[in-house]
C-alpha cells in the first residue's frame, strides 16, 4: 500500500501500481484513449497528463501521463491543475481538427468513448479553420465497417488485434498524420476476435456491420444481462433488442469469465433470433403421428392455439407410461429440469451425441473426483506453463483460446520483472521480451492455431496424443503407468513438457472432448494430478460441447443410444424433445427408426430444425434472449441469463411450456412453479449439485429501495410512439415473475447487484468504458463480487490414476479413420444461422496430409467420396500440412455435414468426375 | 591548436585508408584500450567529460556506466553509432564518416570493449551513399587486419560489426525510434525507462551514441584526461566541429575548441555575412534550437553557455538568416519539416504540429488572422517535453517559441497587412 | 517472384541480424533498387521470405520515405527542401526544375526519365541548394547548372 496526495487529498492504492488506474479505480474522471485496462498503457494519446509535485513546496510541478508513472507511497498529483485540464483539453482539440463532426450519422454516437471524453475535457469551441485530413475506408468482411476519418490514431486497435489477440493480418501505416489502421488490402480479417475491435475502439472506426442493417442507438435498446450460448466457456454478454429484434450483442465484463472480450462468434451469432425459422406458435400436426414419417414443418401442421394444444399434450402423453424426455446441452438447468419431472428421472436422456455422452460424463466426474481444480479464465490467463491436450481451443472454445494467448507470456514477463519494468507499462515489457515464446505445448491431431504461441507442439491420432500424455504423466509421477513402444522422440517431448510443467508455479492443463476420445481426457485429466502435490495447484481445464453440457452431465440421464433401445424395444413410444436437434446427435437412420418407433413426438424448440419436422405438437420455445434460466459452463460454472425482451405471443421459455403440460395432466407438484426462482428452488431440492443454483442471482422479489431494475435506459425514445400504428394507448409493459428486472425505464437508476447489470452506464460514461465504474478496482471484480458460482469443486485428494493406455495408432491399408476438425463459424449450430457467420462457414471437405492425398492421387480442392456410417459424401480435398497419415478430417456439424458421429472408420475412393462435353 | 578529430584528414575529400590511418597513430588506442579494464575505460572517458555531441550532451563515460558489466549481464550487448544526421543544417557527421571512417570503426571498438559490446552497428541514414561506401569498405579493412571480428588482436575479446542503411525518416535519429527501426519495426520511439542501456536492441543492453562522440573516443585513451580536458575552452571536454550555412562568406566545418565563441566561429572560421545581406540571427545548433541574435555573438558555443543564453547547443551547427529571409518563412519551413517527420505515435506531435505549419502559411499568404498567434503559442507551450512522447515536437517548438517572441512584430505585419512583406523571397512560393 | 539476385542480396542481408524481420528495410531497398519501386507482389515475396505478413511489411515500407510503393521515374531527384537549402535559393532551382521537366513534386515526367522529390536535409548545408540523383549528390545549384546536370542523366534540352 501507498499512500499518495490527489490534490491535497491522501489515497490509499497499490504501491507500484498504476497512477491512471489507480485514479480511475478511486472513481476520478481522469480522460485517456490508448490506455485500455487490459492491456495497459503505451503513452501515445497524452491524454491522460496530470501535474506531478516533488514535494508538498513545489508548486510548479512537471507534467506527467498518469499512465506511464507508477504510484508510489507519498507522491502528489494534481488533476484539477489549470495547466494539466488545459493540456488534457487541447488534446481533443487536436483530435478534432480532423475527426468528422458526423455524430448524428455514426454508429458510436451516443455511445463514444471521445464524445465522453471531449464533454469530460470540456472542449467545446473548434479553432481549426483548415480543411480535414480524410481517407479512404476497407472492406474487412462481414462484422465490421470501416470508417477510417474517424480514427484518432490511439493505436488501441492494432494493440488489440496484433498483441492481444495474435492476429497478423493487421497494421498500421505510413507515419506522421497520415497513419493508417487497417489491412495491406481489403479483405475479412482474419482473427477470431475482430468483433472487439467495435468496443476497443474508443469512436466509430470498427463498428458493428451486424447492427448496421438493424441500426438502434444505444439508447433504444432494450437490454439485459445474459450469457453466450455458442460454446461452453458461458460469457457473459449484453444482448439489445427493440422492437421485437434483437439487434447485437455487447460483451459484459465478469472478471472470473470472459472480462473484456468476446469471440466473433459469440458476438455475431445472435441473428438465429431473428432468422425466419424460428417457430411462432404451437403447431399441431396429427399426420406425424403413428406414422413416424412426418412432412416438414410447412406440411400438414397447423396453428393452434395454446389450450388446444394443451388439452392435445394431456391427451397423448398420460404419464408413467412410455414417455421419454429428452433433454438438450443447449437449454438451460430448469427447462431440462422440467423435462426430467415430467417424465421421471428415468425416463430423461441426455440428447447428446453418445460419445459426448461418455466424455463429459467422465470429465465432469475427473473434475469432482480429482486432485486438480478447473481454473477460471481469469486464472488460465496467469497459469505460466501450458500443455494443450487434443483440442483446437481456437475453434471450440474460444475466448478460452484468447486467455491462453495471455498465458503464454507470463513466463516471458519475467524478463521484464527482472529488468524491474512495471507490467503495467505494456511497449517496454514487449520490448523486452521480444519475441521469447512462453511455456506453451500443444499436442493436437492436426495443426491448431494456438501453436503461434507455443514452444512445443506434436501432431498424432489421438491415441497416440494419449499416450503422449500418459508417458508425461508418467514423467512426472511413477505410479502412473508406463507407455510401452513410444518412439524415442516423443519420449523426450514427454519428458521436455513434464519438465516445463514440473517448473511451473501455476501449470495448466488443457483437454476436451473434441478428439472424441476418453483416452485423451484420462492421460490429460492424469498429468494435471501427477502436478498437484503437497502446495502445488495444477489447473484442469476442458473444452465441451455446447453452452450446457457440463449442467447436463451433472443433471445426469441416459444416453441417446438407450433412448433409441427404449424406442425400440417398445419401451418408450412417445418422446417430448427439448430444444434439440436429434439428427446433429446421431447418424440419420438412426434417428429416422427412432422417430418410426415412435407415435408421438413432441418437440419444443425455437428454430425449425430436422427434428421439429418429424414432431406431431411443436411447441414455440424462447431463445435465450427471451428466456430466463441458467447454464453452467465448462469450469462448473453456474451462472444465469435473463429474458432480454418479451417475445411474439406464442413463444414462451421451454420449462414453462413443460409446466403447462404437467398441470394439465393433473400434476399438482408443480403448480407452484409460479417463477423460475420456484422450479430453481424445486431444482436444488431435487439434485444436491445444483444446491446453489438459487443463489447464483437475486430473487425475483429484490428490490432496491423499493424498486425493480430497468431493462430499458433512461433515456429510452419513442416508448409512448413506437406501437401508435397499432395503437395510441401505450401498451402496458410485459410483467416479468422469473426476475426483478423490469421491462420498463422506471424504477432503480443506480448501479444494481453484479448479476443484474443490464448494461454499462455512468454519469459521463456512455460508452463501453463505463464498466470501469461498475468494478471494485478497475479490471478486478465486478462491486459486489463476479456473477455465477461454481458448482464442482476438485475433491482435493488424490484420486486413482487412469491405467487404460491405448495401443499406437495404427493406420489401415484400406480404411482412414476419420476425426472431426473444428470451425469457429460453422461447428455451432445456432450461430451458423447468422448471415455473417454463414458466408464464413467453409464448405464442407475432407482433410488430408499431402502425401495421403498423393496416394489417393488426387490434389487439393479435387473431390473424392468418403464413406462411412453407412453413408457417402462427395467432398472436395483440404489440405492439412501437419495431420498423420491414415487419418482424415470432416469438419464437425457444418451445414450439410451434420450428425456424423466421428471419429469413426471410413473408406476414401478418388472418384472419375464425368465431364460433359461438346453440349449444344 | 590541436585538432585530433579532423588534422589528418586530406584535403582532396577522399577517406584515410587503413594504412593511412595506421601511420597517423590510428588503431594504437584499441591495443592501448584492450590491455585496459572495461571499467577504467569508462571511468576515464566520464573523468574527460566529453558530452554525447548527437544534441542533448550528456557525459558519455556515464551514460555507458549504466550497462550491466559482469558475467551474469544479459547478452549480447550491443553499441550503436547513430549516424542518422537529418537535424536540418547539420552535416558535421557525414564529414567524419566519409574522411575519416577507420577513427569511427577505431572509436566503436573502444566503445564496444567498454561496455562489453558483443554486437556493433552503424545506423546510417540511405542518401550518405559516399559514406556509406566509406564505412563499408573499412569495415571490411578492419576485419582483415583483426581490429574486428574474433579474438581482436589476439585479446579475448570479439566484436561483430554490421553497416545498417536506412530509408529515410529524421524520427530514425531519435535514439529509441533507431532501436525499433533496426528491429525491422516502425521507427516510433520508445519510452524511457527502461533506457536502452538495460532493455535496449532486442530488449538487450544496448548504448547509442552519435557519431560525433565516438570519434573522440580513440584521442582520449590514446592521450588522456588530461589532455583532453585541455583541448577545451570550457568545462565539456575536447574539441567540436562547428558549422555555419546560409549566407555567409564560407559555409563549413572546422574543429575547434569547445567553448570558441560564436562571434569566432561566425566571423574568423565562417567570414562573416556575404556582401549584400544583413545578420538577422541564427540558429546555433540544428533546426530544434532557438534564435540566437547579434546580442549573442560573445556566447560561448558549449553545452551549458549556451543552454543559459536561452537555446541549446545541439549538434553546434549554426544555420544563418539574413535579412531577406522572412522569418515567418522560414518558421514555415521549419516547422513542416518537423510536421512531415512527426511518427505519428502521439497526438500532439502528430496533430499539432501540421496544424502550426497550416497557421504559418496562412500568415505568410496572408490569410492570418489575430488570434493565430494566440494558437502558436498554446503549441509552443504544449508541444514541450514531458507533454509529448519524445523529444521531436519540442525540438520543433523551440524556433517557433523564440521566433514568435523575437518577431512578433513581422508576425502581426503579416497579418494585418494579410500579405508578406518579404517581395523578394515570397515564401509563399515554397512549394514545398 | 523474387529474382536470383534479390533473393542472395536478401539472404546476404539476414547475416546481419539475429532476426529475420531487422533485414526488411534492406529487402526492401534490394527490391526497389533492381525495379525501381516495390510493388505488391514484390512486397508479398520478401514478406514471405521474412516470416513477415505483407501488412507487418507494409507497415514499415509505408512508414519510410525512400520506400517507393508507387511507380517512380527512372531517375529520382531528392531535392533537400529544409531550411539551409532553401535559404540559399531552393524555390528558384525547384522551379526551373519543374518548368524544365514540366512535373510538379511528387510527379514524373512524361518520358518516364525524371521523378522528383522533396525531401528533408541532405546533410549539405554549406552547399545548399542542392539535391541527389541516384548516387550523386550536386550542391551549390543554381537554375543555370540545373540543365547541365540533367543532360547526363540523358534529358535533352530544347
Ligand atoms: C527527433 C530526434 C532526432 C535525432 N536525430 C539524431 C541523429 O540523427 N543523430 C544523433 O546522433 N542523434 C540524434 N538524436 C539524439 C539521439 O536521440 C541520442 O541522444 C544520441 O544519438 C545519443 O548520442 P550521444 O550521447 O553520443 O549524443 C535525435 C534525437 C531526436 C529527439
Ligand atoms: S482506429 Fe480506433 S482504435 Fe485504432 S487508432 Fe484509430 S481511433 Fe484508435
Ligand atoms: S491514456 Fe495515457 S497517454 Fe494515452
Amino acid at each position: 500500500m501507498a499512500t499518495i496526495y490527489i490534490d491535497n487529498k491522501p489515497y490509499d492504492v497499490k504501491d507500484g501500481g498504476n497512477l491512471l488506474h489507480a485514479c480511475l479505480s478511486l472513481g476520478f474522471n481522469l480522460p485517456y484513449f490508448c490506455w485500455h485496462p487490459a492491456m495497459h498503457s503505451v503513452g501515445a494519446c497524452r491524454q491522460c497528463a496530470v501535474k506531478q509535485f516533488r514535494s508538498g513546496h513545489d508548486t510548479k510541478g512537471r507534467i506527467v501521463m498518469s499512465c506511464m508513472t507508477a504510484a508510489t507511497d507519498g507522491m502528489r498529483i494534481s488533476i484539477d491543475d489549470p495547466e494539466a485540464a488545459a493540456f488534457r483539453k487541447s488534446i481533443i482539440e487536436w483530435l478534432m481538427t480532423n475527426h468528422p463532426h458526423d455524430c448524428p450519422v455514426c454508429d458510436e454516437g451516443g455511445e463514444c468513448h471521445l464524445q465522453d471524453m471531449t464533454h469530460m475535457t470540456g472542449h467545446v469551441y473548434r479553432r481549426f479553420r483548415f480543411k480535414k485530413r480524410t481517407y479512404l475506408n476497407q472492406y474487412l468482411g462481414p462484422f465490421l465497417t470501416h470508417e477510417m476519418n474517424r480514427c484518432i490514431q490511439c493505436y488501441r486497435c492494432v494493440r488489440f488485434y496484433r498483441d492481444y489477440a495474435g492476429g497478423r493480418d493487421f497494421d498500421v501505416f505510413a507515419s506522421h498524420n497520415h497513419v493508417y489502421f487497417g489491412r495491406h488490402r481489403d479483405g475479412v480479417l482474419e482473427n477470431e476476435f475482430s468483433g472487439n475491435l467495435a468496443e476497443v475502439c474508443p469512436t466509430g472506426v470498427f463498428t458493428d456491420k451486424t447492427l448496421k442493417k438493424h441500426y438502434t442507438r444505444k439508447w433504444d435498446l432494450q437490454t439485459a444481462p445474459s450469457v453466450c450460448v455458442h460454446c461452453s466457456v458461458g460469457c457473459n454478454t449484453i444482448p439489445g433488442e427493440r422492437y421485437g429484434e434483437l439487434r447485437r450483442i455487447r460483451n459484459r465484463y465478469n472478471g472470473e469469465v470472459n472480462r473484456y472480450f468476446l469471440c466473433d462468434r459469440g458476438r455475431y451469432g445472435y441473428e438465429f433470433v431473428n432468422s425466419a425459422l424460428r417457430i411462432r406458435a404451437p403447431l399441431i400436426n396429427p399426420s406425424a403421428s403413428h406414422n413416424g414419417g412426418g412432412g416438414p414443418v410447412s406440411g400438414g401442421e397447423r396453428v393452434a392455439a395454446k389450450e388446444e394444444v394443451l388439452r392435445y399434450l394431456s391427451d397423448i402423453l398420460y404419464f408413467g407410461a412410455r414417455a421419454i424426455g429428452i433433454g438438450s446441452p443447449r437449454a438451460s438447468l430448469e427447462a431440462n429440469f422440467a423435462l426430467r419431472s415430467l417424465v421421471g428421472a428415468e425416463h430423461f436422456y441426455m440428447g447428446v451425441p453418445d460419445t459426448d455422452f461418455r466424455l463429459v460424463t467422465l470429465i465432469a466426474d475427473v473434475l469432482r473426483k480429482g486432485p486438480a481444480r478447473s481454473p477460471s479464465l481469469s486464472e488460465v490467463e496467469a497459469a505460466d506453463a501450458v500443455f494443450v491436450l487434443g483440442e483446437d481451443v481456437t475453434n471450440t472454445a474460444p475466448v478460452l483460446a484468447l486467455a491462453l494467448r495471455q498465458a503464454a507470456r507470463q513466463k516471458p514477463l519475467e524478463i521484464a520483472r527482472k529488468l524491474r519494468i512495471p507490467l503495467w507499462d505494456d511497449a517496454a515489457v514487449r520490448n523486452a521480451v521480444q519475441n521469447v515464446r512462453g511455456v506453451f505445448s500443444v499436442a493436437a491431431p492436426y495443426k491448431t492455431k494456438l501453436e503461434e504461441v507455443a514452444s512445443r507442439s506434436y501432431h498424432g491420432a489421438p491415441d497416440d496424443l494419449a499416450r503422449l500424455g500418459f508417458a508425461v504423466a508418467h514423467e512426472l509421477n511413477n505410479e502412473n503407468p508406463a507407455v510401452e513402444g513410444l518412439p524415442d522422440e516423443v519420449r523426450s517431448l514427454a519428458v521436455s513438457i513434464a519438465q516445463d510443467l514440473k517448473e511451473a508455479k501455476r501449470p495448466l492443463i488443457i483437454s476436451g472432448a473434441g478428439c472424441g476420445s476418453e483416452a485423451v481426457i484420462q492421460a490429460a485429466a492424469n498429468v494435471a494430478w501427477a502436478l498437484c502435490s503437497g502446495k502445488r495447484q495444477a489447473g484442469l481445464c476442458f473444452a465441451i460441447p455446447a453452452c450446457n453440457s457440463m449442467g447436463l452431465a451433472l443433471m445426469g440421464g441416459g444416453s441417446l443410444g438407450a433412448a433409441f433401445k427404449a424406442a425400440r424395444e417398445g419401451t418408450a413410444d412417445r418422446a417430448v424433445i427439448l430444444e434439440n436437434d436429434l439428427y446433429r446427435c446421431a447418424p440419420e437412420e438412426e434417428v429416422n427408426a427412432f422417430f418410426g418407433q415412435i407415435r408421438h413426438t413432441v418437440v419444443l424448440d425455437s428454430l425449425a430444425t430436422p427434428t421439429v419436422a418429424k414432431a406431431e405438437v411443436v411447441l414455440p420455445a424462447a431463445a435465450f434472449a427471451e428466456a430466463d434460466g441458467a447454464m453452467v459452463n465448462n469450469e462448473g460454472r453456474a451462472q444465469r441469463f435473463y429474458q432480454v425482451f418479451a417475445p411474439d405471443n406464442g413463444i414462451r421459455e421451454s420449462w414453462r411450456w413443460l409446466r403447462d403440460i404437467m398441470i394439465a395432466a393433473g400434476r399438482a407438484d408443480v403448480r407452484e412453479w409460479q417463477g423460475l426462482d420456484n422450479i430453481s428452488a424445486a431444482l436444488a431440492e431435487t439434485l444436491p449439485v445444483f444446491r446453489q443454483a438459487p443463489e447464483i442471482a437475486p430473487p425475483a422479489g429484490f428490490r432496491i429501495a423499493g424498486m425493480k431494475i430497468p431493462r430499458l435506459p433512461h433515456r429510452y425514445s419513442g416508448r409512448t410512439a413506437m406501437f401508435a400504428d397499432i395503437t395510441v394507448y401505450e401498451p402496458k409493459p410485459p410483467r416479468d415473475p422469473d426476475s426483478p428486472l423490469s421491462f420498463s425505464m422506471e424504477g432503480y437508476q443506480g448501479q444494481p447487484p453484479p448479476a443484474l447489470i443490464p448494461r454499462f452506464w455512468a454519469p459521463g460514461w456512455n460508452s463501453v468504458q463505463s464498466v470501469n465504474k461498475f468494478q471494485s478496482e478497475v479490471g478486478g471484480p465486478l462491486r459486489g463480487g463476479d456473477p455465477g458460482r461454481r458448482l464442482i469443486e476438485s475433491a482435493g485428494v488424490k484420486a486413482p490414476f487412469f491405467k487404460d493406455i491405448p495401443d499406437a495408432f495404427a493406420p489401415r491399408t484400406q480404411e482412414w479413420l476419420i476425426l472431426p476438425s473444428y470451425h469457429i463459424f460453422g461447428s455451432e449450430e445456432l450461430s451458423v444461422l447468422s448471415p455473417g457467420i454463414a458466408e464464413l462457414t467453409p464448405r464442407p471437405y475432407v482433410g488430408l496430409n499431402a502425401g495421403d492425398t498423393g496416394a489417393l492421387r488426387v490434389s487439393e480442392g479435387e473431390e473424392i467420396a468418403v464413406a462411412m456410417n453407412g453413408a457417402e459424401f462427395l467432398l472436395p480435398v483440404r489440405h492439412f500440412p501437419e495431420l498423420p497419415s491414415g487419418i482424415a478430417v470432416l469438419p464437425s456439424g457444418i451445414p450439410g455435414l451434420q450428425g456424423l458421429m466421428l471419429p469413426a472408420w471410413g473408406a476414401l475412393a478418388k472418384r472419375k468426375t464425368i465431364t460433359v462435353t461438346g453440349a449444344t | 591548436m590541436e585538432r585530433p578529430l579532423t588534422q589528418h584528414m586530406k584535403p582532396d575529400g577522399s577517406a584515410l585508408d587503413i594504412s593511412e590511418y595506421e601511420k597517423t597513430g590510428g588503431y594504437r588506442a584499441v591495443r592501448k584500450a584492450l590491455t585496459m579494464a572495461p571499467k577504467e575505460i569508462q571511468e576515464m572517458v566520464r573523468n574527460s567529460n566529453l558530452r554525447g555531441r548527437g544534441g542533448a550532451g550528456f557525459n558519455t563515460g556515464q551514460k555507458w556506466s549504466f550497462v550491466p558489466m559482469g558475467d551474469d549481464a544479459p547478452r549480447p550487448k550491443y553499441l550503436i553509432c547513430n549516424a542518422d544526421e537529418m537535424e536540418p543544417g547539420t552535416f558535421k557527421d557525414r564529414m567524419l564518416v566519409e574522411k575519416n571512417p577507420h577513427q569511427l570503426i577505431e572509436g566503436m571498438i573502444i566503445s564496444a570493449f567498454a561496455i562489453q559490446a558483443d554486437i556493433a552497428y552503424v545506423f546510417l541514414r540511405d542518401e550518405y551513399k559516399t559514406a556509406g561506401r566509406r564505412i563499408a569498405g573499412a569495415i571490411s579493412e578492419a576485419y582483415r587486419s583483426n581490429y574486428l571480428g574474433k579474438n581482436i588482436l589476439g585479446s579475448d575479446y570479439s566484436l561483430d560489426f554490421h553497416l545498417h542503411t536506412s530509408a529515410g525518416r529524421y524520427m530514425c535519429g531519435e535514439e529509441t525510434a533507431l532501436l525499433n527501426a533496426l528491429e525491422g519495426k516502425r521507427a516510433t520511439p520508445r519510452a524511457k525507462p527502461p533506457f536502452p542501456q538495460t532493455s535496449g536492441l532486442w530488449g538487450k543492453p544496448t548504448v547509442v551514441n552519435n557519431v560525433e562522440t565516438l570519434c573522440n573516443v580513440p584521442h582520449i585513451v590514446k592521450n588522456g584526461v588530461e589532455w583532453y580536458k585541455g583541448l577545451s575552452r570550457s568545462e565539456d571536454g575536447g574539441t567540436k566541429i562547428y558549422g555555419v550555412s546560409g549566407r555567409v562568406k564560407r559555409p563549413g566545418l572546422w574543429e575547434l575548441p569547445m567553448g570558441t565563441t560564436v562571434r569566432e566561429i561566425f566571423d574568423e572560421h565562417a567570414g562573416g555575412m556575404q556582401d549584400g545581406y544583413k545578420f538577422r540571427c541564427l540558429i546555433p545548433g540544428g533546426a530544434s534550437t532557438e534564435f540566437l541574435t547579434g546580442e549573442h555573438f560573445d556566447v560561448k558555443m558549449d553545452f551549458d553557455s549556451v543552454m543559459k543564453a536561452g537555446s541549446r547547443m545541439g549538434t553546434g551547427t549554426m544555420i544563418v538568416l539574413d535579412d531577406t529571409i522572412c522569418p515567418v518563412g522560414a518558421l514555415y519551413n521549419l516547422e513542416l519539416f518537423f510536421a512531415r517527420e512527426s511518427c505519428g505515435w502521439c497526438t500532439p506531435c502528430r496533430e499539432g504540429l501540421p496544424w502550426v505549419v497550416r497557421i504559418l502559411k496562412a500568415i505568410e499568404e496572408g490569410h492570418g488572422e489575430p488570434d493565430d498567434l494566440e494558437k502558436l503559442e498554446m503549441h509552443g507551450k504544449f508541444l514541450w517535453l514531458h507533454f509529448t512522447y519524445c523529444a521531436l515536437a519540442p525540438g520543433a517548438m523551440e524556433p517557433l517559441r523564440s521566433g514568435l517572441k523575437l518577431f512578433r512584430d513581422e508576425f502581426e505585419r503579416h497579418i494585418k497587412e494579410k500579405r508578406c512583406p518579404y517581395e523578394n523571397v515570397p515564401a509563399a512560393r515554397m512549394n514545398v | 517472384m523474387l529474382s536470383d539476385q534479390e533473393k542472395q542480396g536478401i539472404e546476404a542481408e539476414l547475416e546481419n541480424y539475429e532476426h529475420k524481420r531487422a533485414a526488411c528495410v534492406e529487402a526492401l531497398k534490394i527490391i526497389q533498387r533492381s525495379r525501381g519501386w516495390v510493388q505488391d507482389d514484390g512486397l508479398h515475396d520478401a514478406a514471405l521470405a521474412l516470416g513477415m505478413t505483407e501488412e507487418e511489411l507494409d507497415g514499415v515500407a509505408t512508414f519510410y520515405n525512400l520506400i517507393f510503393r508507387r511507380p517512380v521515374g527512372r531517375h529520382v531527384i531528392l531535392i533537400c527542401n529544409t531550411i539551409s537549402c532553401w535559404i540559399m535559393g531552393y524555390n528558384p532551382v525547384r522551379e526551373h526544375l519543374s518548368r524544365r521537366l514540366e512535373i510538379e513534386p511528387g510527379e514524373t515526367s512524361a518520358d518516364g526519365r525524371f521523378t522528383l522529390l522533396p525531401v528533408p536535409c541532405l546533410g549539405a548545408c554549406d552547399h545548399g541548394p542542392a539535391m541527389m540523383i541516384g548516387n550523386e549528390l550536386y550542391g551549390d545549384l543554381t537554375p543555370g547548372r540545373i540543365d547541365a546536370i540533367l543532360e547526363k542523366y540523358g534529358w535533352e534540352s530544347d
